[in-house]
């Protein structure tokens, strides 16, 4: 189970998510991303409450770097746990996915890519 | 020497009960809260497998899942009667094929693959065991 909450801070669209993204739940953050990539350029993604990830969270984000990369579409997440952090760290997602520690980072850094 | 056992319908909502059962009995006996976790991640990417594309996520057909908690090893047998699995024909894919051709899937057997020490999928004429094996140094 999921909760995805969204918001504007200036121009950055904070996507946050609750919970666990796994098989059954990951389609409605696929759907999200899917959504706002078609006019925000600056995301934001809070994964302070993210408890959980399995492959198929992972599977939407990294599905999303070709799209976001020809659209010139910014996308960092931050505020990951451990446990979270490691899934991306097995397979070196967190070499092509954005991932820093706080939202200000978060800021600095879509500024900077 | 302890097992467990636990058997789900193939719908994707019981993930979540199924991770929750490995973690509780995993968090009885190790101390370790990565390699838990790890073990958590690994069971529900095989069970998520099994249910997507052998079962077609059917809740009317069952996964079995056997956790074998032995002294220096954790053995986790997931069982079926689906179409069964080959590893000799999976080939994995490169992590720019998945960002290039976005695939969705082929991310969770690398993951199982990358946790696991031992990872086999064995056809019996009636079932299909996939069988997960990871040891645990002694804390």
């Amino acid at each position: 189970m999921i909760t995805i909450q969204t918001n504007k801070e200036e121009d950055f669209y904070i996507l946050k998510i609750r919970g666990e993204v796994d098989a059954s739940s990951s389609i409605h953050l696929d759907n999200k991303i899917g959504e706002i990539i078609k006019s925000e350029k600056k995301i934001l993604v809070d994964c302070n409450d993210l408890q959980y990830i399995s492959s198929a969270g992972l599977g939407v984000f990294m599905s999303y770097i070709h799209e976001m990369e020809e659209g010139e579409i910014k996308m960092v997440l931050y505020g990951l746990g451990n446990n979270v952090k490691n899934v991306f760290h097995i397979l070196g997602l967190d070499q092509l996915i954005n991932i820093v520690e706080t939202k200000e980072d978060a800021k600095l850094l879509v500024d900077a890519i | 020497m302890m097992q467990y056992n636990y058997t789900a319908p193939c719908s994707k909502k019981n993930l979540a009960d199924i991770r929750n059962f490995v973690n509780k009995i995993l968090t009885h006996h190790f101390n370790s809260e990565i390699e838990i976790h790890h073990m958590v991640l690994a069971v529900d990417e095989v069970c998520a497998n099994l249910m997507i594309h052998s079962h077609k996520c059917n809740p009317k057909e069952t996964i079995e899942l056997l956790i074998d908690v032995k002294n220096q090893e954790v053995i986790f047998e997931i069982k079926d009667t689906g179409n069964g699995f080959n590893l000799k024909n999976y080939q994995e894919p490169t992590i720019k094929e998945i960002v290039v051709e976005k695939k969705k899937g082929g991310l969770g057997l690398m993951l199982v693959k990358r946790i696991m020490d031992k990872v086999e999928f064995i056809k019996n004429e009636n079932s299909n065991v996939c069988r997960l094996k990871k040891k645990i140094p002694t804390s």
